[in-house]
């Protein structure tokens, strides 16, 4: 494997191509290229139903020079697996020569809500193969609506803001933690800003030789109501703030990475949660006096969870 | 081709199907266990245990996955099998429509159950009937012979290079997949000749040639992908008889698009599904002997719709009775409709009555059969009826 340096991932080949149809300053197709640089093997791509396919596959054109599989919303990773047991079939046959690896690509809503099911199946059972879940943290292709990934207090369309309701009421599900009780060899949580970090995840993952999950920060404009130029600048807002701390957990052991680490040994500073709420449109109405109690409340909760990371990683 | 002619066997029709597939030997099968299907899924894991196939055989968490599993197996090129009933043919539905529009032909049992609620585990068609319009190819057994026999020529039909579909097998819950029957087994070898090699179309694991699966289309673009579905269902009645015949070749056992008894010189005719073919056949000899006129038909393939067939068969009749073993609430049987429309055509059409019987696994005697035919002859039958109805 070549060394994650920006010199020898450009020599990479191109496995998403441009002309996607996924709107300015999306997140994704920055996530994925990276995650797709952790592996030269062959590779079938999986999606579940969300932007990211239905942008990347609007028949008769293709965004994909990789074999591509769509299905559902709520079974990407039934499908992945799918895929990945007509491999292992064919290979012990002696159909197939070549090692390969299966990648499926899901938002929030297709990864914590509907297809949480199928995930946790599909990772109990084994399959060799990597679960990546784009988190923009809502059901952004159909307008915004909240997920179990919606944090505290934003505004979306199923959970807004108004005269009594201070937008999203309940924290986000802290899936990472799901995903690290089924005991598998790889899990971990990236952002896209920082490409060296996603990368080098990538290739744990797809070398771990059993099942992996990265949850990963995916700024969505659109539902965060930001500019497009400050994509990236989100994604690092939000490791900053440990609103999306930067870890993995290789066989059951925690160990934070990157920017998180740098935190935790006092290097950086940890950002207040204020700095999150005010680079986004989605919390405008936290602005507001009478919602303090629910800034101080998030600011709690992202404490609560960063300690026991640490508590964690020192294990 | 050669043929080995092999000992009767006693077997259950789900013991049937899974020995079928242990001398098929898919490449993958993706299966969760549901009353009444569980024997063809124990069955092969026991097949997988022992090392009698090579099978990546994958207990999945719900039928979802399963059909999910399936799709995706046989679009990444390999042969690949499951089983449902009922619940689970019900929480498989959203990828019923998928898979038939990925063309993929993968093969599904179903061990037919009435569908809740109330729950009830035993036999009707609710849950063949409410996957009837998702572009699945659907094979009906009338015995356990049948629903070995449609196991092994529903590969054959579905994964013909003019049709690739998926096909289901349907066998009646408890009636056929339970009870014991004997059976003519075929020798594997000739099975597996029978059978032959799956060739993938642009399978997924050929990463040399990328393909796109189950990708995103417009209006215009869905509408051309449904017409070729509506296309390849045709081109399969065509492929059905074509494999019947050659399946003749090899066993001797004869099945047509729609079978047929005592209907060449019929007055009357039943046209009924399933394992209740046999109790008609049974009717029908019984009225002989009284000197009527009756015989009886059943589609062996229901979907396509042999609608050619049936009218053939109903012409010149005086009367025809449709029995379904499912109702569509607020309308009629689902069989009735089909047949009414395959006989709109016919120069004179034959008066049609519509029996309602054997709902969540309700009694079909002899005896209520045959009170059913007596009054289409007589003529005393209104135009729906639930025969054999006891509260």
């Amino acid at each position: 494997m070549m060394s994650t340096s920006l010199k020898n991932l450009n020599q990479l080949p191109v496995k998403l191509t441009s002309g996607h149809r996924l709107c300015a300053g999306c997140g994704e197709p920055l996530l994925v290229k990276q995650i797709l640089m952790g592996t030269q093997r062959p590779l079938v791509v999986s999606l579940s139903t969300g932007c990211f396919e239905v942008s990347t596959t609007v028949y008769p054109y293709t965004s994909w020079n990789v074999p591509l599989i769509h299905t559902a919303f709520g079974n990407g990773a039934a499908t992945c697996a799918g895929v990945e047991a007509a491999y292992q079939s064919l290979r012990k046959q002696g159909k197939i020569k070549e090692e390969m690896d299966f990648v499926n690509f899901a938002g929030d809503g297709a990864t914590y809500d509907i297809g949480l099911q199928a995930l946790s199946g599909a990772m109990e059972r084994g399959h060799k193969m990597l679960y990546v879940c784009m988190n923009n943290e809502a059901y952004m292709n159909t307008g915004i609506q909240r997920s179990s990934a919606t944090g505290m207090g934003a505004d979306t369309t199923t959970s807004p803001a108004g005269s009594v309701s201070p937008g999203k009421q309940e924290y986000s599900k802290d899936l990472t933690a799901i995903m690290v009780a089924h005991n598998i060899p790889y899990v971990a949580q990236a952002s896209p800003h920082n490409w060296r970090d996603t990368v080098e995840k990538a290739k744990k993952g797809f070398n771990c030789g059993g099942p992996a999950f990265i949850n990963a920060i995916t700024p969505c404009p659109r539902g965060w109501r930001t500019s497009p130029s400050m994509t990236v600048d989100m994604a690092q807002l939000a490791v900053e703030t440990c609103v999306w701390p930067l870890y993995e957990v290789v066989d059951g052991k925690y160990a934070l990475t990157a920017e998180s680490l740098k935190i935790a040994e006092g290097k950086i500073e940890k950002k207040p949660v204020t700095d999150w709420i005010n680079a986004q449109g989605r919390y405008r109405h936290l602005k507001e006096e009478r919602w303090a109690h629910v800034v101080d409340k998030m600011q709690a909760n992202i404490d609560k969870r960063w300690e026991k990371l640490i508590r964690l990683s020192k294990d | 081709m050669a043929k080995k002619k092999l000992e009767d066997i006693a077997i259950n029709g789900d013991g049937a199907v899974a020995y079928a597939w242990k001398q098929i030997d898919p490449d993958v099968c993706a299966a969760y266990p549901i009353t009444p299907q569980t024997i063809i899924v124990e069955d092969f894991s026991k097949f997988v245990a022992n090392g009698e196939v090579k099978t990546e055989y994958v207990c999945v968490e719900s039928e979802h996955s399963a059909l999910t599993l399936c799709a995706a197996s046989c679009s990444a090129g390999a042969r690949t099998f499951t089983a449902t009933a009922s619940q689970g043919l019900a929480y498989m539905w959203e990828m019923l429509p998928i898979t038939s529009a990925m063309r993929v032909p993968v093969v599904m049992a179903v061990a037919n159950r009435a569908v809740s609620g109330p729950i009830n585990i035993n036999n009707d068609h609710g849950d063949a009937m409410a996957a009837r319009d998702t572009g699945w190819i659907q094979m009906f057994a009338d015995n356990v012979q049948s629903a070995y026999d449609n196991a092994i020529i529903a590969p054959r039909i579905a994964e013909h290079p003019d049709v690739q579909l998926p096909i289901i097998t349907n066998l009646d819950g408890f009636i056929l997949t339970h009870a014991v029957e004997r059976m003519t087994p075929i020798d594997t070898e000739d099975v597996k000749k029978f059978v032959g090699e799956f060739e993938p179309v642009c399978p997924l694991l050929d990463y040399k040639h990328p393909t796109s699966h189950g990708m995103l289309d417009g209006p215009d673009f869905y509408y051309a992908h449904k017409h070729q579905q509506v296309e390849a269902m045709d081109k399969a009645l065509e492929v059905s008889e074509q494999v019947f015949k050659e399946f003749k070749k090899l066993t001797g056992r004869e099945y047509h698009l729609v079978d047929e008894y005592r209907c060449d010189d019929a007055e009357y005719v039943a046209i009924i599904l399933g394992s209740s073919y046999g109790t008609m056949q049974e009717t029908v000899d019984q009225m002989r002997e009284a000197g009527i006129k009756v015989g009886a038909a059943m589609p062996h393939i229901y979907r396509p719709w042999p609608e050619k067939e049936l009218a053939r068969i109903m012409k010149g009749k005086k009367a025809v009775a449709i029995f379904d073993k499912h109702v569509s609430l607020g309308a009629y049987g689902p069989m009735y409709s089909e047949v009414v429309a395959a006989a709109a055509d016919l120069e004179k059409m034959p008066k049609m009555y519509n029996f309602i019987y054997g709902i969540g696994g309700a009694d079909t005697s002899v005896s209520i059969l045959k009170g059913a035919m007596e009054s289409i002859v007589k003529g005393t039958a209104d135009k729906i009826n639930y025969a054999g109805m006891k509260l």
